[in-house]
């Protein structure tokens, strides 16, 4: 509220933006590792084999890469459309730090064995109550720059990434709630069924708000500003926020279909995971179409690229879903590598390409440049990506619906036709490209780490003054 | 009156709210604010290329 000439805290989003990418490498190599191991067995070594590795692979992408990503384009936003410096103090290097450690403390226990067993929340309880000390004050900072803010408006993508922000915390702490019987081993708090159904209650919604909410705030920020025009229409951005805040809490149990789970909440899971396309597709329109009229600019510029090739892909898996989600479809795909091609097909081209856009938009002006040290190299990285993207999907499309057609094909007398065994050697071509996709995009990453190190070489790092309040009509 | 009554209210009274934020989203009266909150990320100097739009958003 004070008129008086400050800065904006620019250090603790350029930590953020640096291991992002720094993250991503790691990430993405364990990726291509798991990969390669499934392809050619004797590279599972000693306890270093796919079951250890796979969590690790899936924590360092999610929460190291795609977190690291959130902090840093969540405080470049809230404090450019807050007109504010950020909230907190020293809670703000906290974020930085507390995540860090609870990364290392994930790539030290995970291939130890010491897990909760829960997909995407295996950390152990003693890293669980790390990660709530981090979020706790993420939202505390993020929220105090909100409260000081010097415009009347809460711009929309502060409304995705808050809502992205509440929503993992109530996740985190239902989820992760256990009994503690040593330092490095706890039982969950639930059992049976339920303990299913709150597991991918927490599972389908880390990825409604932490991969899909928490990134189209980015979307929401990053494509207006490269586009250099407002959002296409910000009456459909708050419709489509609330459309997502209303659905996708009960699109869980489509995880559970066929099992102990009651049918009726399996077709609930079914019928808001149906309905969730509207919203989808009405962001992905709303982002797209920020571009009409300025459709020019995608033909030479590689971040534009990035940013509108990731909302094809958003809606391409958010077409995808809904369909997996139709008990009769997922009576094929579940158990499959269709649903691992579904997974990436939005991680690695929605969070992914979304996260390196942003990334580049940001690494130039964190590090007081006009632009990246190469154009071309973002062009470079952005085919490799894309290739490496269609590549995986591609194969795991053709694995994961060979997988269910011969798992569920019989003979005349009700005997199964196939082995477990011969689904697996028929998938070996297909695990091989899907290597070969990873490697690529895994390259793209290598590409993108050389062009930062130039861009930061020599380069300033002094705040951004905070823009004076005389802006705001209210 | 038992809680499944009480569930399906809460049911009922969650789509009518969304209802609600659609019809406010869409009348004249959020038209202003929208505008100049579509036009925040554009307030900082480094934007003179940018093009606010005056016409209605849509």
């Amino acid at each position: 509220m004070s008129g008086t000439q400050t800065t904006y805290n620019d250090k603790v989003v350029r930590q953020f933006a640096v291991m992002t990418v720094i993250w991503g490498i790691v990430g993405m190599l364990v990726g291509v590792i798991i990969a390669a191991q499934l392809v050619w067995p004797e590279l599972n070594i000693g306890f270093l084999h796919f079951a250890r590795l796979r969590p690790l692979h899936t924590n360092a992408v999610i929460f190291a890469f795609g977190g690291c990503a959130l902090f840093a384009t969540s405080y470049w936003c809230v404090q450019r459309t807050s007109h504010a410096r950020l909230w907190g103090g020293p809670l703000v290097p906290f974020t930085f730090w507390g995540w860090q450690i609870v990364i290392l403390l994930a790539a030290i226990t995970l291939p130890l064995g010491i897990t909760q067993g829960k997909e995407y929340a295996e950390l152990e309880w003693p890293i669980d109550i790390l990660i709530t000390l981090v979020w706790v004050s993420y939202a505390l900072v993020f929220f105090g720059t909100i409260a000081k803010r010097t415009v009347s408006h809460i711009y929309v993508a502060n409304w995705f990434f808050g809502a992205f922000i509440i929503a993992v915390a109530l996740l985190h702490l239902v989820n992760s709630a256990a009994v503690p019987v040593s330092l490095t081993k706890s039982y969950s708090a639930y059992s049976g069924v339920q303990d299913a159904m709150i597991q991918w209650w927490y599972g389908h919604n880390a990825v409604g708000f932490f991969l899909t909410a928490g990134f189209l705030g980015m979307m929401y920020y990053f494509v207006p500003k490269q586009a250099g025009r407002p959002v296409y229409s910000y009456r459909l951005s708050v419709v489509h926020f609330w459309a997502l805040i209303f659905t996708y809490m009960w699109a869980g149990p489509h995880h559970l279909h066929y099992t102990a789970l009651p049918d009726w909440t399996q077709s609930i899971g079914m019928v808001f995971s149906l309905i969730l396309l509207a919203p989808s597709w009405g962001g992905m329109i709303n982002g797209i179409m920020t571009l009409s009229g300025a459709w020019h600019k995608l033909r030479d510029d590689p971040i534009l690229k990035f940013l509108i090739t990731s909302l094809s892909f958003y809606g391409m898996s958010t077409f995808e879903g809904p369909m997996m989600a139709i008990k009769t479809v997922n009576a094929l795909s579940h158990y499959t590598d269709w649903t691992v091609g579904h997974v990436h097909s939005g991680a690695l081209g929605w969070v992914a390409m979304v996260s390196i856009g942003s990334i580049y938009y940001l690494l130039p002006k964190l590090f007081g440049k006009t632009e990246m040290y190469s154009t071309k190299l973002m062009t470079v990285h952005f085919w490799i990506a894309t290739i490496g993207t269609v590549l995986y999907i591609a194969s795991m499309w053709i694995a994961g619906v060979m997988q269910g057609l011969m798992w569920r094909a019989v003979n005349a007398d009700g005997t199964l036709a196939y082995s477990f065994v011969e689904s697996v050697k028929g998938s070996y071509p297909f695990w091989a490209i899907r290597w070969l996709g990873g490697v690529l995009f895994l390259s793209g990453m290598l590409i993108m780490a050389y062009n930062m190190f130039k861009t930061m070489a020599g380069g300033k790092t002094q705040d951004a003054p905070v823009i004076i309040p005389a802006a705001h009509h209210a | 009156m038992d809680i499944n009554d009480l569930r399906s209210i809460l049911t009922v009274a969650g789509l009518l709210c969304f209802l609600g934020i659609v019809g406010w989203a869409y009348s004249k009266g959020s038209k202003k604010g929208f505008e100049e909150a579509a036009n925040l990320p554009f307030a900082e100097h480094d934007d003179q290329d940018a093009t606010p739009r005056a016409s209605p958003p849509r």
